[in-house]
């Protein structure tokens, strides 16, 4: 047998991968790439008119107020979605793994806030948060308190954002957690009850080293995530008051779609691209080095 | 223990009872439990508690909002369905979901099998090309896509929104089958190729009848992103007519503002299957974010 006749009959099974790769390639590396490309030019995204600048949209970068803003915004959504998030959902799982009679109806409600649409997540936060017969200032008027613009202000918007972000999608660092927990042999834990340690402390020396490698995923996981918030923001602020809720995300399409300026509007999504890759990529590596062998 | 047994053993077939305790005793060392618990289930509930009966309450009703409304009043659920478009909404959903996970679990199944069990150099290639594609965050390509989209008149058509959708959802795919059919013996596949089956005819009648819970998964975790999508339809999907229903809710509540009570039907009626089939599935569901946990 010929040696391409070899090659064909050993890789002829490639062509599976093909359907794949072609709309891999056709929808998400191709735009990447254009992506890229625009990011050099001056375009409102539909003339015929595009103007090669060289680097001019990135040098645009640092000067563009609203980027800062929504940049720092990023960072707030991003590293505070995911320590509250995780937060949450290992408490979460630590309670539903005491494994009460019952426990796994409330697994299933913790995570069923996931199958609402964070879009729909925001808006039904409405019913809650309007000012005028919301319902946290009713509950805030049973006190005789006087009622609040939740929203108008913009620290406090990006809080109620993270906040609401977080309780969404604890459900998510939950179920990884329980698998986690699931997953440490229980000798550990009688071990340590034999010698004496307490609770606190078999939390603290054996649980949670052991937890580190679900904490890695979890942690990674949602801040990729969080640092993509997008559709709550719309649904909450429009990214007001005076555009100050953006997050990149936001930013990239009321750049493109509003100040009709693409090829700027590449260019923050490279730099952003750029940016959760190296987050991503070092939080992975300052977790991992934690993690315990046993 | 690697994820996989540590999601079976979580999935309960492993559970252990715990030791039988007199109700007594069970019930002063687990009481505080069951005030958590309540209190979780007072959280994750009050928005849907709040959405049903804002939903059956009429428009100019401005008493409170945690109340439950005096009449029995239908009138938003009629005007939801016959105005806000959310049938056409529902169809279009179906259409580009159903095409959605079709594509995913195809190209995707196939995709995993020429890669799980032709290793060479190229395919180690191609793989760690596929998982660095689901690294590509899908909002900062944007301005790539729509400019493509707009060029080959894919703007407001069913078949690019769905190809997006795939393309961003089939690594996750991909991933998930290739891990499922690595761990099926490769000794199967060779007995049959040894009683004269090609590689093709191996896929057919030993791989895919063994796909079914990995299929599952897909199924469900590509369908519920597919169905809550928010940033792609809204932007290629530019008439009413053509709107998913998370477009028609977002609709609702920008010109409505002052419809509260419609909005909470549009939203009730838009989550509706999702919630029922997360009810009915809810250890697929649970099992297939486990499974789906990359970093």
């Amino acid at each position: 047998m010929s040696k391409t006749k070899k090659w064909l009959k050993q890789n002829s099974i490639n062509v599976f991968y093909l359907p794949a790769l072609v709309i891999m390639i056709f929808f998400i590396l191709v735009p990447l790439l254009n992506g890229f490309r625009l990011s050099f030019f001056k375009w409102n995204g539909y003339s015929q008119n595009m103007k090669f600048i060289w680097f001019n949209n990135y040098k645009n970068l640092p000067g563009d107020k609203y980027l800062r803003i929504a940049f720092l915004n990023t960072l707030l959504y991003g590293f505070g979605c995911a320590i509250f998030q995780n937060i949450l959902g290992l408490a979460a799982a630590l309670f539903v793994d005491t494994r009460f009679k019952g426990h796994t109806l409330v697994r299933t409600m913790i995570y069923m806030p996931i199958m609402i649409a964070n879009l729909i997540m925001g808006y039904i936060m409405y019913y809650f948060l309007q000012y005028n017969g919301g319902i946290l200032n009713e509950v805030f008027a049973w006190f005789g308190r006087a009622p609040v613009d939740w929203l108008a202000d913009a620290g406090r918007a990006r809080i109620i954002i993270t906040i609401v972000n977080s309780i969404q999608y604890c459900g998510n660092s939950m179920v990884l957690y329980l698998a986690g927990l699931q997953s440490i042999p229980d000798v550990y834990n009688e071990a340590a009850r034999i010698d004496g340690a307490t609770k606190g402390k078999i939390f603290w020396k054996i649980t949670l080293p052991l937890l580190i490698p679900s904490i890695t995923s979890a942690v990674v996981i949602n801040l990729i995530g969080s640092l993509k918030l997008n559709d709550i923001i719309i649904a909450l602020t429009n990214a007001g008051p005076a555009q100050k809720t953006h997050s990149l995300s936001t930013y990239i399409s009321y750049v493109y779609f509003r100040s009709e300026k693409a090829g700027f509007a590449s260019a923050i999504g490279v730099f952003m691209f750029a940016f959760i890759m190296i987050v991503s990529l070092a939080t992975n590596k300052f977790l991992e080095s934690k993690e315990v062998e046993y | 223990m690697s994820k996989r047994e540590a999601a079976m053993a979580y999935s309960g077939e492993n559970y252990v009872a715990p030791p039988k305790e007199s109700p007594k005793k069970y019930v002063k060392a687990n009481w505080w439990k069951y005030i958590v618990a309540a209190l979780i289930i007072f959280v994750t509930m009050m928005p849907l508690y709040v959405l049903i009966e804002m939903s059956f309450k009429e428009p100019t009703d401005l008493a409170s909002r945690l109340t439950w409304p005096t009449y029995f009043y239908l009138g938003n659920y009629k005007s939801v369905i016959q105005n806000s478009g959310l049938l056409n909404a529902y169809k279009n959903t179906i259409i580009i979901v159903v095409s959605v996970i079709c594509i995913e679990v195809f190209a995707g199944c196939l995709a995993a099998y020429a890669l799980a069990r032709n290793r060479t150099k190229l395919n180690a290639f191609i793989r760690s090309m596929v998982l660095g594609v689901m690294m590509v965050p899908a909002v900062t390509i944007l301005a790539g896509v729509y400019s493509i989209l707009a060029k080959i008149h894919g703007i407001n058509s069913y078949w690019a929104l769905i190809f997006v959708t795939a393309a961003f959802g089939l690594p996750m795919s991909v991933y998930l089958y290739y891990n499922f059919i690595i761990a099926i013996p490769e000794a199967l596949d060779d007995a049959a190729r040894i009683d004269g089956a090609n590689r093709f005819q191996c896929f057919l009648w030993i791989i895919l009848p063994q796909l079914r819970p990995v299929t599952v998964t897909v199924v469900i975790m590509k369908g519920v992103n597919a169905w809550n999508d928010y940033l792609y339809p809204m932007y290629i999907m530019q008439t009413v007519d053509k709107y998913t229903i998370v477009l028609v809710v977002k609709q609702f509540f920008s010109e409505n503002n002052t419809n509260l009570q419609g909005a909470a039907a549009c939203c009730l009626l838009g989550m509706l299957p999702i919630i029922v089939l997360y009810i009915c599935l809810n250890k697929y569901f649970i099992k297939g974010s486990l499974d789906s946990a990359v970093k």
